[in-house]
């Protein structure tokens, strides 16, 4: 008996020590953080001056701050269009790769994998200049079919696309590879029996394919759009610096992401106490997209 | 790529010829759609990476040419030299390679040992812990920057490579994936063990780690992936040469050489290529560790 409660003595120390690293770190790096982000959201914080205790009132100046609504309009705009544009795409290269008379479709995967792998920053500066409006390869070839292509990043409408289409290049591969895994669960079985019963194609693909898929259809959509309210590297890289437009987020605010504002705010404004409050705004907007889709998995599609 | 690709097409066509004619043409239409679609689809995939090799190989005046020259007709190395002359690029990419090495190291150790305590020791509070680990994946980074940041600062941690890899030495997400994993191991593997008399530590090098091979080069590619490319948090933290990393480097070198185009993408192609190569060698693994984030939520 004694032995037996030695034992699991033994046994809950060593769990102890093996957690402790992570526990140590979880605690410095994610809980305070966290706890101090959300205490810094109520106060006023200038550069220069004591903090003072707003409750709040950050929270209340968000609703009037045009700088705010604007980035929050462009984040979802952005979510909007390089979420299904993505979703759309992989889950055609994805249907199309698994096509039975295809040659060289691991080369295929390799190829649309790769801007998974490719460093973010250094793939933005060759967009960049492939959207230059006088020598850059995007406007050659709208040239080529006799369309005058438009300022691109220089342009307060096109800057926007412009990034959003990067945006897409960038994820697609990684959306693709979980379409493909997802893929691979489905019974073959059910498939020829869709055929045998003589549905076509696309009554396959929306009876049979796209149901059984729907858990990884919704696990892509969230992973998507909470990348997209986090968006920053693509804005930043792409506005600022260069020849013309120098302001990170410009020209003229119009691609100003949430993430940008709240590093404008803290970085180069140094309203700390704003730009916390603003950061768990962003918490708030991620922590309701994975609860809806907690909601949604829990229901899945039954077969 | 292309002329194995359109072979295979011509030894497909011929073995359409066994059905009814009426049948044979709407099919091999079908084929050659996919092909095409498929085809604009990789050149787009491509394109601004062939741009950017090929402009990091020529002179600035070749660069802005119209129509671009895709091979260059002057190919120069130039741009290379240039780059670690002007800038201490080497030092960037010292910087970049400590701090991952590091980063991927700490995370692997913390994620097994913790996933191995949480899944086979009985410790009280452990549901308690799992929770708190799951729920701070919802957690962004972006939100705890700005305090991440006053942290580095009390701790004298700004521009410094502890201060740009601190926020990544641990990662909820590895936590959970080494603990679902070890799950699946049975627990007599580890009791026999302990029977014979191994120690803990023991067990946990011997046995534990050996098994858990898959999951862990999942996670040191995917933790890899995503800390080469890092931008917003060495952004913040570095402020001189001393701590940048090759994705700031590469940003402070464009903002100073704003139109040195030939340079930025010699840069870029020195920042992309390490990761590319890793994958062109390891496809299974990358492809596999990526695919794992599917786990995640």
């Amino acid at each position: 008996m004694r032995s037996i409660s030695h034992e699991r003595r033994r046994q809950v120390v060593w769990g102890y020590i093996f957690l402790a690293p992570a526990l140590a770190l979880f605690a410095v790096i994610l809980v305070y953080p966290l706890l101090y982000a959300l205490w810094l959201g109520f106060y006023d914080w200038p550069v220069f001056g004591e903090k003072t205790f707003v409750g709040l009132g950050n929270y209340a100046r968000m609703l009037s701050d045009p700088l705010f609504r604007k980035s929050l309009v462009n984040t979802v705009c952005w979510t909007c269009c390089v979420v299904p544009a993505t979703v759309v795409i992989s889950l055609a290269v994805a249907l199309l790769l698994e096509a039975k008379f295809l040659k060289g479709r691991g080369l295929f995967r390799t190829i649309y994998f790769i801007p998974v792998v490719t460093s973010v920053v250094g793939a933005a500066f060759a967009w960049k200049w492939l959207f230059e409006p006088t020598f850059g390869v995007i406007n050659w070839l709208l040239g080529l079919v006799g369309i005058r292509g438009p300022g691109w990043l220089a342009s307060t409408t096109w800057a926007l696309p412009a990034m959003m289409a990067v945006g897409v290049w960038k994820q697609v591969g990684f959306a693709m590879v979980i379409f493909l895994a997802g893929l691979q669960t489905i019974p073959k079985e059910l498939k020829e029996a869709a055929t045998v019963d003589g549905a076509s194609s696309s009554q396959q693909f929306f009876r049979v394919i796209l149901p059984l898929l729907n858990p990884t259809v919704v696990l892509v959509l969230v992973m998507l759009v909470i990348n997209a309210f986090r968006v920053f590297t693509i804005p930043y890289v792409m506005s600022a610096g260069g020849f013309t437009w120098a302001t990170p987020g410009g020209p003229l605010d119009s691609t100003r992401v949430l993430v940008l504002h709240i590093y404008d705010l803290a970085f180069s404004k140094f309203q700390v106490g704003y730009a916390s409050a603003t950061a768990f705004v962003l918490l708030v907007i991620i922590m309701m997209v994975t609860i809806i889709q907690i909601k949604l998995v829990q229901r899945p599609f039954e077969y | 790529m292309s002329p194995d690709i359109f072979s295979g097409m011509t030894v497909k066509a011929p073995a359409c010829t066994g059905m009814p004619g009426s049948k044979r043409r709407p099919l091999a239409l079908l084929h050659l759609l996919t092909y095409v679609a498929l085809l604009a689809g990789a050149v787009w995939t491509l394109l601004p990476l062939a741009w950017m090799v090929s402009a990091s190989l020529k002179p600035l005046s070749e660069v802005m040419r119209i129509p671009p020259t895709w091979v260059p007709l002057q190919p120069t190395l130039d741009n290379f030299r240039q780059v670690f002359v002007q800038f201490p690029f080497g030092r960037y990419l010292l910087n970049s390679v400590i701090v991952a090495a590091v980063v991927v190291v700490s995370v692997l150790l913390t994620s097994s040992l913790a996933g191995y305590s949480l899944a086979k020791f009985n410790v009280p509070g452990r549901t308690f812990i799992f929770f708190l680990i799951l729920s701070s994946l919802m957690v962004p980074f972006q939100t705890r920057m700005i305090p991440l940041y006053r942290m580095a600062v009390a701790f004298r941690l700004i521009d410094t490579r502890l201060g740009v890899m601190f926020p990544w030495l641990i990662d909820a997400f590895g936590i959970f994936l080494m603990r679902q994993f070890i799950a699946t191991i049975p627990t007599e593997l580890i009791e026999a063990a302990r029977i014979d008399g191994a120690s803990e530590p023991f067990i946990f090098v011997r046995i534990i780690l050996p098994l858990t091979k898959q999951a862990l080069s999942a996670l040191a590619v995917f933790t890899l992936t995503a800390n080469w490319e890092e931008f917003l948090w060495p952004l913040i933290v570095s402020t001189s040469e001393a701590s940048r990393t090759l994705p700031v480097g590469l940003q402070g070198f464009a903002e100073q050489y704003g139109t040195n185009i030939h340079w930025q993408m010699a840069g870029s192609v020195i920042a992309v290529a390490p990761l590319i190569i890793a994958f062109l060698v390891l496809q299974r693994q990358f492809v596999e560790g990526i695919a794992m984030t599917g786990l995640k939520g």
